[in-house]
């Protein structure tokens, strides 16, 4: 199924101007039932960072010393190249198994972490408006049978949260009782800048003084994707599942930050493909987070919160290998508020249109469904 | 807005408010009522030993030397035992007064004239140091507490003045006589008088005038100290203070440009009396005063009301307060000021009363986040700037002491008190964290954790 402009553009066509254009198309359908994975990024992950911009003039200025790791990573097209960290996804991306949608962002257009993400995970078009998530509204369009969906995490994220059938399940180990609080303790702080700050370095601070090694976090990556595998391969399992990630708010040191949690991701996404065998073929991931970070580098070697980012598109009947989207190009009278990348595409029609299609939704019912309000 | 919101009040002004606390009147009208009604002996600290008995202490603890070891431990143990009790006590009187205000008033000044229970001697006097010397005259003249810290033996022995001897005194030409290199002046306490407790630092005086004010300085001494009998023994008993002859450097001193003396003892209450009311220590004073209360970079009009203010009345505090009170500045929604330690540690404390922590358990706790009570580091007392204490290590550690607090703490509905103590300033986003918790336990860790508990 093709999905063509006017699918896409939908309401951001009134919302953010005609000028989005992102396509997003499959090759012939695998057989059997759909799968879908959404990855959600918490702490509005660098989409300058994760599909770098390198072939904007613009771009090695504004970012400095950010710049300097995409020497030698893989080019992707005239203007982007994949982070280096991000070595199976360029591999994927070679394959047509994964594309991206640059410059996007959801309805929400201010800069707090956790307004941004009740936004994103509600489908809603101002924080609080709404009580369910659009993941959970998506669990009610799917065939009857299919219909359940599971969080990796030891509670129901907001996404997931609603009248239909929805669980959550974490090994008992991970996260434990202490890691559980200091995560809240994080949260409770995302809408004090100056706190925030301090927290999210003293956390930085204490895994490196732990030894926090690399090897570990792959592990958990790889752990978390096997059992989202498990999950979604048993008979009667679940169709839909929610990985959360975080570490993505890299406002000092984003380099070291920035490749550590790609690495991850890129673990966890290889790792999917996998554990799924053969059903990595009806699956689709989606990544992405609540919004973009500055388009410059900041005093302390990292990005604030900004207003685009990219979004990531997985799977093994993907049609994939590009790069979509309204570049809005980065001289200063290209971004938005004079700071940040320009939002040309709506994140909630890329979700609805590649979900649409992906289990053979009627598009319209879709966008409906998941964001009536918008 | 000339009236605040309670939370905003108690916290900003005293040590927050505790649950099902009920008040009448206006924010204002609470500060005014201690202003007016001020107790300067609280009974939970009436009943602690005073500072003649404690150097009494002190002096016989001097006079074991070359005694039995057994004897010397006990008694040094009941020497740092009245550290242990005052401290104690602090702590319990500020979690249990309703008059947190002019405790809060009484901690400023006595961080003003900041000694130290790491130096010998003037720790056991800490407790009396504070409650004699600075609680009296929170409301009275400045150079009345002046006058009362600098002559307190916990001031004489922290900086070192008990041991300075006049080079030309009768026994600074004793020791001259006899080779021994010890005796001689010592400047430290006249500079610190000047740089910290009055004038402040780069405000113009020179080290000359340092010497000079040393000189008048002499003989203000701490007789349980001194080395032989009769200086221990003198006739009135006093071990705490005297003022002694013998050690007084001779001559006039010349302070600032102005002669002072020959007159013995009086030379330095008239150098210090001077300094009292000098414009660059009604600056240096109030600057520190508005800082406390608003923020790092006090307000300039704020300042310059209150600089007036002090110079106007001649150094008077109750005025001094009266007129930040009635300034607009200190009613500003805006909360700037990160806790310290010592302020979070009384808060989260009222918070959870009734409280099932001993004193000492709170005691240990603020050591542990970095602020041990009387043991400030440096003359200059603990920093009062929220940049020093809010650090990603110290925040750390602070929102796992809120975890242990948030188990004592159980048996309050976090969700019921965040919307009580934080009346007006309590977050969705907050209430939101605290209504997820996953126990009455993290609830109110989360609820004591909270940027709301965090900054006043």
């Amino acid at each position: 199924m093709i999905l063509n402009r006017r699918t896409l553009l939908g309401v951001s066509a009134a919302t953010l101007g005609a000028a989005a254009l992102p396509k997003v198309s499959f090759a012939a359908s695998g057989s059997g039932k759909k799968r879908l994975v959404f990855v959600l990024q918490r702490g509005a992950a660098d989409g300058l960072g994760i599909v770098a911009p390198v072939g904007d003039p613009d771009y090695a200025r504004l970012r400095g010393a950010l710049a300097e790791d995409y020497a030698e990573a893989p080019r992707i097209s005239g203007l982007f190249a994949l982070h280096p960290s991000l070595t199976k996804s360029a591999e994927m991306f070679a394959k047509g198994e994964m594309m991206a949608v640059h410059a996007v962002a959801s309805y929400y257009r201010d800069r707090s972490h956790f307004d941004g993400q009740n936004v994103l995970e509600s489908g809603g078009t101002r924080p609080y408006e709404r009580k369910d998530g659009w993941l959970n509204r998506l669990v009610g369009l799917i065939p009857a049978t299919d219909a359940s969906g599971i969080a990796i995490s030891q509670t129901i994220p907001l996404a997931l949260q609603g009248p239909n059938k929805s669980s959550s399940y974490a090994p008992s180990r991970l996260p434990d009782a202490a890691d559980d609080y200091m995560k809240r303790i994080g949260n409770l702080y995302m809408n004090d800048p100056k706190l925030h700050m301090l927290w999210e370095e003293s956390i930085a601070t204490r895994q490196l003084a732990e030894g926090m090694d690399g090897s570990a976090n792959m592990r958990q990556a790889a752990d978390v994707a096997a059992l989202t595998s498990r999950m979604l391969s048993a008979e009667d399992g679940a169709r839909i599942a929610m990985i959360e990630t975080s570490g993505w708010d890299t406002h000092f040191g984003q380099r070291q930050r920035l490749g550590r949690e790609l690495s991850r991701l890129d673990t966890l996404i290889a790792s999917l493909k996998d554990g799924l065998g053969p059903l990595w073929n009806d699956t689709m991931v989606i990544v992405a987070t609540e919004f973009g970070r500055t388009a410059a580098i900041n005093g302390t070697n990292g990005t604030d919160h900004g207003t685009a980012s990219a979004a990531l598109l997985y799977g093994g009947s993907l049609s994939g290998g590009t790069v979509l989207g309204d570049w809005p190009g980065l001289r200063q009278g290209d971004l938005y508020q004079n700071r940040d990348l320009k939002p040309t595409a709506s994140l909630e029609n890329v979700i609805a249109s590649s979900v649409a299609s992906h289990f053979a939704l009627d598009p319209e019912i879709t966008r409906r469904t998941l964001y009536p309000s918008q | 807005m000339t009236e605040g919101k309670w939370s905003i009040t108690l916290r900003r002004f005293g040590y927050g408010g505790k649950p099902s606390e009920r008040h009448a009147g206006s924010p204002k009208s609470w500060l005014m009522h201690q202003i007016n009604n001020y107790d300067p002996s609280p009974e939970s600290l009436r009943q602690l030993p005073g500072t003649n008995q404690i150097a009494q202490q002190f002096g016989e603890y001097r006079q074991l030397r070359n005694g039995d070891q057994e004897v010397r431990r006990t008694a040094r143990r009941a020497l740092r035992r009245h550290v242990q009790n005052a401290i104690g006590a602090r702590i319990a009187t500020a979690i249990e007064t309703p008059d947190h205000f002019s405790e809060r008033l009484v901690h400023f000044w006595a961080n003003h004239f900041a000694i130290s229970t790491e130096k010998r001697g003037a720790g056991p006097l800490a407790g009396s140091f504070e409650f004699e010397a600075i609680r009296p005259h929170i409301f009275g003249k400045f150079s009345a507490m002046l006058s009362a810290a600098e002559s307190h033996p916990a001031m004489l022995l922290y900086l070192d003045q008990a041991q300075s001897i006049g080079p030309n005194s009768r026994r600074g030409l004793r020791a001259a006589q006899r080779g021994r290199r010890r005796a001689g002046l010592n400047e430290n306490l006249a500079r610190e008088i000047l740089e910290l407790h009055t004038l402040g630092v780069r405000s113009g005086y020179t080290q000359q005038d340092v010497t000079e004010f040393a000189k008048a300085l002499t003989g203000h001494t701490v007789p349980a100290i001194r080395g032989n009998r009769r200086d221990r023994q003198n006739r009135n008993g006093d071990m705490a203070y005297r003022f002694e002859e013998a050690l007084h450097e001779p001559g006039t001193k010349t302070v600032l440009g102005k002669k002072y003396g020959p007159s013995g003892a009086r030379e330095a209450a008239q150098i210090l009396s001077d300094l009292a009311v000098n414009p660059a220590t009604a600056r240096h004073v109030v600057t520190k005063f508005a800082r406390h209360f608003t923020s790092d970079d006090p307000p300039p009009a704020l300042v310059s009301r209150l600089e007036n203010d002090f110079l106007s009345t001649g150094g008077d505090l109750r005025s001094l307060t009266l007129a930040l009170v009635n300034s607009p500045e200190v009613w500003a929604e805006e909360r700037n000021k990160f806790l310290t330690p010592w302020e979070w540690s009384i808060m989260s404390a009222r918070a959870i009363q009734p409280s099932v922590l001993q004193p000492r358990q709170i005691r240990r706790m603020m050591i542990n986040l970095g602020q041990d009570l009387w043991k400030p580091g440096s003359p200059a007392g603990f920093d009062d700037a929220a940049s020093q204490w809010a650090a990603p290590e110290s925040l750390h550690r602070r929102v796992e002491a809120a975890q242990t607090l948030g188990q004592r703490g159980a048996r309050h509905d976090a969700r019921a008190l965040g919307p009580e103590l934080y009346s007006g300033i309590w977050s969705e986003h907050s209430a939101l964290a605290v209504a997820r918790a996953e126990s009455p336990a993290q609830a109110m860790a989360l609820l004591l954790a909270s940027p709301e508990a965090m900054w006043r």
